[in-house]
Formats: structure tokens, C-alpha cells, sequence
């Protein structure tokens, strides 16, 4: 290429912003929805989980992009692997060491990274053809259309589950007193999937273009 | 330099391992600390909340040095051995057999008297569960207790970790005339008497678990809880 791209491109603001709607790794191409289902049951750990999938999922693009020249074929994938899990293995760490509570709320979801579909998919389907700048941000974003959806799936599991946000009481107790229940069933994970159902639904309704014909 | 060829291919897999394994080490090498800092201090919590002293991370180091006045290490026959009790691997001890276990006793000062602090370790469904049963000054009722666990079932078995069914055990007693009957988890609710309390529903085998536990860890530690001072 001779002519150089601005940072923020149209094409890179794409990259960035398009994971967040019409391209959406859990909406539109039903990625990662495993962990979605398992960590959403509270905002917190939903929210942890989200920047430690970004922070995996960005620096693997980058890591990979950068590689990407040198890798032989024949041992592509696992080099991929080497690298997502490391990733893995530092985020795990460095929660274990300053966010304690919640690594054990997560438990083993945060090993569990390493098998999300959407790091995987995107070092193939884009790190690997691409310049590491783009990388970064097609990383980032996919990252952060995948903790949306965690966000906002957890704010309604927690507030119709539990009547709190971040552990805060926002319910008012004149409700239970007439007679309002917490929905137990939000607690679990069958209820996830459903308001994954959900959303996807509005999505789709509001982006007719990605109903198929 | 042929890209695909096996030379290549191999150099390639031995400096990618050798380079991630080396920045993991050092990863780990500095984290270690804090990291063991947490796990000590969550044991230090646990420990306090079964005398009913609630602790955060920050606190938990200093009140635990306030209100644990006595840590030791006993056997089986009751006697005081060497040891370190805050230290002792119990998840190593409960390994060995019931007479050769060192058995860790904290001993705390509370606002209500003299209270013996006995750690518990045994098995749930799915993995280890753990817990902390503090005794009154006569050896015998329970004032507080706490469990935890590695993986039992959420909503289920780890139900263990909560106070409706750990609060059940304060006040029940352990022994009766001098017999030890450690507490008995009762199904369908038909938990009477003081040393009864009622099993979790769909949380059977945890429950049992909780009661094989406590009954297996009160008899090592009986001789020493029949010790009069």
C-alpha cells in the first residue's frame, strides 16, 4: 500500500464499531455463548469477564498479526493456541492476584477463554490476513460486542433475579411488601439463554437486513 | 530460509514454547505473593466468620491477630504437637489416616467468652468441601459455623455456604453424656432435638458429605474436646 490510511478510517472505524451491532459475535454469528450463559447471573463478574475477553482477544489479534509472516502453515493452529492461552493464563493470574473475589467467582471461565470461538475466529478469519493496527482494533471490537451483550444480559438477570446492580439493593423493599418477588428462575443459566433469545430477536427486528430470505 | 520445511517448522514450535514459558514463569514469580497474601487472608476470613466477626480482605490480618489469642496443633490423643496450625495443609493431612492427622485448634477471645476454632475438610459431590466449627468454652456447643467448597452444584449443594442452613448448627451440641454424636443432617425437614439440622433439598449427597465430614473430624479431635482444663 503507498498511500497511507489515517488511523481512524472509515474502514478501521468499521473494524472497531461494527462488532457492536450488525456484526455481532454473539448475535450474529451465536460465538462465545457459553460464557455468556455462565458468568451473567451478576454485573460484576460479567463486566471482568468482558474486559479480560477484550484484553485476550486484542492482544492475540495483535500478537498473531504481527507473527503472522513466519508462522509455518503446518503448525498454525497451535501457535494460535500457544499464544491465546498465555494470554489466558496472564489474565487469570493477574485477577487471582488483584481481583480476587471475583476470580473466584469466575472460576473456571476464565480458563475457559482460551475455547472461546471468537478469539479463535478472529486470528483466523482476520489477524492472520491483516496489518497489526487493524488487528488491534477488529480485536477490540469483538472483544467489546461480546462484553455488551454479557452487560446487558447480566443487568437484567441480576436485577430481576436478585433486585440488585453491583451487589446494590435497587428494588425497593415497598415492592416485596406487596408482594413483588425476585424471579429465581434469572438465576440460572436456562434464562440467560432465553434473554440471549431476546435480544437477538430485537436485533433482528430492527436490522431487517440480516433476516435471512 | 524454506518457511515450510520441517527445520524451520521445528526451530519455530522450541522458540515459541521456550519464549511463552519464560515470560509465564516470570509472570507467576511476581504474582505469587499477592496471590498467596488473598488465599491467606480469605482462610484468615473464614476463620473469624466462624466465631460471627465479619472481615473484609483489608481487615481481615488485623482482626484476626486481634481475636485469635492461641493457635496449636494437637494429634489424636490430644496432645499438643510441634506445628504450625494457620500453616497445616489440611487437604494433605486429611490424606493420612484419622490417628496420624495433625489437627489444627484456634483458639479466639470473643465479646462471649472463650471460643475453639476446629477446621473440618472432607468431600461433597463434586470435589472437596471445607469448613471451620467454632465450640463454646465447654467443648461442646456450637457457636457459629462455616462451610465452603470447591465446585458443589450452584443453588444446590453449595447452599452449604450460606447462613440458612450454617446457622442451624449454632447452639446444637456435639456430645451427649460424655458420648460424641456429632450432628446429624436430617432429609424432609424432620431435623429436632440438639443434635439434628435439616439437609439440603436436592443437595443430598452434599449434605451427607457435610455430616461425614463433621462426624469424622469431631472423632479425631475428641479426646481432645474431652480434655477438661
Amino acid at each position: 500500500m503507498s498511500e497511507k490510511e489515517s488511523l481512524f478510517s472509515a474502514k478501521n472505524r468499521q473494524l472497531l464499531l461494527g462488532p457492536l451491532s450488525k456484526d455481532n459475535p454473539v448475535l450474529v454469528q451465536i460465538l462465545g455463548i457459553c460464557s455468556a450463559l455462565a458468568v451473567t447471573a451478576k454485573l460484576e463478574p460479567a463486566i471482568v469477564m468482558a474486559l479480560s475477553v477484550t484484553a485476550v482477544t486484542a492482544f492475540a489479534n495483535v500478537i498473531l498479526s504481527l507473527l503472522r509472516n513466519t508462522i509455518p502453515t503446518r503448525i498454525r493452529i497451535i501457535v494460535q493456541l500457544v499464544v491465546v492461552a498465555a494470554l489466558v493464563i496472564v489474565v487469570d493470574q493477574i485477577l487471582k492476584a488483584f481481583s480476587y473475589e471475583i476470580s473466584k467467582q469466575l472460576s473456571v471461565f476464565v480458563g475457559l477463554i482460551i475455547t472461546n470461538c471468537i478469539i479463535m475466529g478472529r486470528i483466523e478469519a482476520f489477524a492472520l490476513a491483516n496489518r497489526p493496527w487493524p488487528s488491534l482494533l477488529d480485536g477490540i471490537g469483538n472483544g467489546l460486542g461480546y462484553g455488551l451483550i454479557l452487560v446487558i444480559v447480566a443487568f437484567f438477570r441480576e436485577l430481576l433475579g436478585s433486585g440488585t446492580l453491583f451487589g446494590l439493593q435497587v428494588i425497593p423493599q415497598v415492592l416485596y411488601d406487596w408482594g413483588y418477588r425476585n424471579n429465581g428462575l434469572m438465576i440460572l443459566p436456562p434464562m440467560a439463554l432465553i434473554l440471549v433469545g431476546i435480544i437477538i430477536w430485537v436485533h433482528r427486528a430492527r436490522n431487517k437486513d440480516l433476516i435471512e430470505k | 530460509m524454506n518457511r515450510q520445511g520441517n527445520t524451520y517448522t521445528f526451530i519455530y514450535a522450541v522458540v515459541l514454547v521456550v519464549i511463552v514459558a519464560a515470560v509465564l514463569a516470570v509472570i507467576s514469580l511476581w504474582l505469587q505473593p499477592k496471590q498467596n497474601e488473598n488465599v491467606e487472608n480469605e482462610k484468615r476470613r473464614n476463620i473469624l466468620s466462624a466465631v460471627k466477626i465479619e472481615a473484609s480482605s483489608e481487615t481481615s490480618k488485623e482482626l484476626f491477630d486481634k481475636y485469635i489469642v492461641e493457635q496449636f496443633v494437637v494429634d489424636s490423643k490430644g496432645e499438643k504437637r510441634d506445628g504450625d496450625a494457620f500453616r497445616t495443609d489440611l487437604a494433605r493431612e486429611f490424606k493420612k489416616s484419622d490417628g496420624e492427622r495433625l489437627l489444627p485448634v484456634f483458639v479466639a477471645q470473643t465479646e462471649n467468652g472463650l471460643k475453639y476454632i476446629l477446621p473440618l475438610y472432607g468431600t461433597g459431590l463434586w470435589g472437596p468441601i471445607w469448613g471451620y466449627l467454632s465450640l463454646n468454652e465447654d467443648k461442646n456447643t456450637i457457636y457459629g459455623a462455616v462451610f465452603d467448597h470447591k465446585g458443589e452444584t450452584p443453588g444446590l449443594g453449595a447452599e452449604i455456604t450460606t447462613l440458612p442452613f450454617s446457622g442451624q448448627f449454632i447452639g446444637k451440641t456435639v456430645f451427649d453424656n460424655e458420648q460424641l454424636i456429632s450432628i446429624l443432617i436430617k432429609k424432609g425437614g424432620n431435623a429436632s432435638g440438639p443434635h439434628e439440622v435439616d439437609a439440603i433439598s436436592g443437595g443430598t449427597i452434599t449434605s451427607q458429605g457435610v455430616e461425614k465430614m463433621i462426624k469424622n473430624y469431631l472423632s479425631c479431635y475428641e479426646s481432645f474436646l474431652k480434655q477438661k482444663e
